[in-house]
């Protein structure tokens, strides 16, 4: 085991490694100390330690990364439903049903804002306000202040792309005590995406068919709004782990629900290239 | 571990540790192990006294992700075999888009079980004997609300033993896995009554936070012990 070709190996992933390591100089003493004493097999063992006490010191950045992303995109999502709740039009969100519905969803998406402030020490004013965003998407949802079906099919491609992203990002999160902050806020998403569905099958033309889960489409897309096809890319897929679900030990699982019953991820870059659809300029997510 | 005196031994411990009237220290000397893990051994031994054969039962143990991933292969043994019953004589009162969407589900559940029972090989526990005695299989109420109480508890039981899983592609899977849970819970709860798909009031007994907008988060031990009422197999759990 060579120590430089370690410290090298990790610099290709983190640039600041040395920088992390040289001003520690405890973390750097303790580990020749022990250097001293330990044997060859115990060597990965103390590289261990040193590597906790330069990383572990306080919150990794990239766990802060993930939520500062959703806190972003929860941001969005707060802003579109609050927005269309203070909007009066008879035609718009109906009283009633719908619009309790779309009430739950808007307080749910403030709630994870604060909870995602909290936890990253944000007190100070929101991050991003109604005016940071087009809702539109550049003209795509023209009509989607005013148009109850295209409220719909945005707030619908909103919550099936936080489902997504959530995913995406658990592998960073992995081990880590906010893990089961993220996967509580990741259920809730899917809980309100369902529900979506079933609002957009009883309102939206040509949309009846629409389940509360995402069937198979030859292109992940199950909703018919081609101008959501980013928001499902992947989501035909009926592969596990290498195993294929569809019939699998000679059941009857169809295609369509082999699909179905595994929500597929996005990446992050994929999740902030739809998010910066209805962006501003100058508050993208980079 | 069959001898009583060992038992009793590991009970004593067992209170002295929760007790903490123990030093850690002359507790190592005696266990000559971990506390945690001889904690874990004195309930295990507790458990086998008081309910029987251990080898009739299933072992989840802990230790690695093998562990977590049969807890989820029994969760959805459980899951299918209801939905399966379900599908196979619905309710008279279910309408044909109900009885549609509940093959789906039947069958997403029974994919998720060959799922993990391939994917665990050899490492997979036995097939889990149910016991519904406790749902009206006629009675749309009855069955609405053990499928509720199902998928919460699911959604419930996934998100809290993420944390637990070390493989990063299992990790995924089991995300993959949890979000479609939920929207089968919501799905459920809204025909129940429309509007409750995210009642994270309701949800709190499972750990949801309704004022952070958190749905429910359970470890191991509390979802087995809810989820016990329905599994004749006993169900033994070690390394927690």
């Amino acid at each position: 085991m060579n120590i430089v070709n370690i410290l090298e190996e990790i610099e290709k992933v983190d640039g600041e490694i040395y920088e992390r390591l040289s001003p520690r100089r405890n973390a750097m003493k303790d580990f020749y100390n022990i250097g001293k004493k330990i044997s060859l097999a115990a060597l990965p063992l103390a590289m261990g330690s040193m590597f906790q006490k330069a990383y572990g010191q306080t919150n990794p950045s990239t766990v802060n990364d993930v939520l500062g992303f959703a806190l972003a995109l929860e941001y969005l999502e707060w802003n579109y439903y609050n927005k269309a709740l203070t909007l009066a039009n008879t035609t718009y969100i109906p009283d009633g049903p719908a619009r309790a519905a779309i009430t739950t969803i808007r307080n749910h998406e403030r709630a994870h804002v604060d909870l995602l402030k909290g936890a990253l020490g944000i007190t100070g004013a929101d991050g991003y306000v109604y005016a940071d965003f087009d809702f539109t998407a550049g003209g795509g949802f023209a009509d989607v202040d005013t148009n109850y079906q295209t409220f719909l099919k945005v707030a619908l491609a909103f919550e099936d792309t936080g489902v997504r992203a959530y995913k995406g990002q658990a592998p960073i999160l992995k081990g880590n005590a906010v893990l089961t902050t993220a996967l509580q806020i990741h259920s809730v998403e899917a809980r309100h995406a369902a529900h979506l569905r079933q609002m957009v099958a009883a309102n939206v033309t040509g949309a009846s068919g629409l389940k509360p889960w995402i069937a198979y489409s030859a292109n992940g897309n199950d909703t018919g709004i081609a101008a959501v096809d980013a928001v499902y890319a992947g989501e035909q897929n009926t592969t596990q782990a290498g195993i294929q679900i569809t019939g699998i030990n000679g059941t009857s699982v169809t295609q369509s629900q082999a699909a179905e019953c595994f929500d597929e991820f996005l990446t992050g870059a994929a999740v902030k290239n739809i998010a910066n659809l209805f962006i501003k300029a100058g508050k993208k997510l980079t | 571990m069959k001898n009583n005196e060992l038992i009793t031994q590991d009970e004593l411990q067992e209170e002295r540790l929760f007790n903490s009237s123990l030093g850690r220290r002359s507790f190592l000397q005696f266990a000559g192990a971990s506390a945690a893990g001889i904690a874990l051994m004195a309930a295990g031994c507790k458990k086998d006294r008081n309910y029987g054969d251990v080898s009739m039962g299933a072992t989840l143990d802990f230790k690695d992700d093998f562990g977590v991933l049969n807890y989820a292969y029994a969760l959805e043994q459980l899951e299918a075999a209801f939905y399966v019953k379900v599908a196979s004589a619905p309710p008279s009162s279910f309408t044909t888009a109900q009885k549609a969407y509940f093959q789906d589900i039947q069958f997403h559940e029974v994919a998720h079980r060959e799922f993990f029972k391939n994917a665990l090989g050899t490492a997979a526990i036995g097939s889990l004997e149910v016991d519904f005695s406790s749902i009206d299989f006629t009675n749309a109420t009855s069955v609405l609300g053990a499928a509720m109480a199902f998928e919460d508890l699911g959604v419930a039981a996934y998100n809290g033993a993420g944390v637990r899983i070390k493989s990063t592609d299992y990790l995924v899977l089991a995300g993959k896995i949890v979000s479609v849970e939920a929207r089968h819970a919501a799905y459920i709860r809204d025909i129940i009554s429309n509007g409750t798909f995210a009642d994270l009031a309701s949800l709190a007994p499972l750990g949801a936070v309704n004022a952070n907008g958190l749905d429910g988060a359970l470890t191991p031990d509390k979802v087995l012990a809810i989820a016990g009422k329905y599994v004749k197999t006993k169900i033994n759990v070690i390394n927690l």
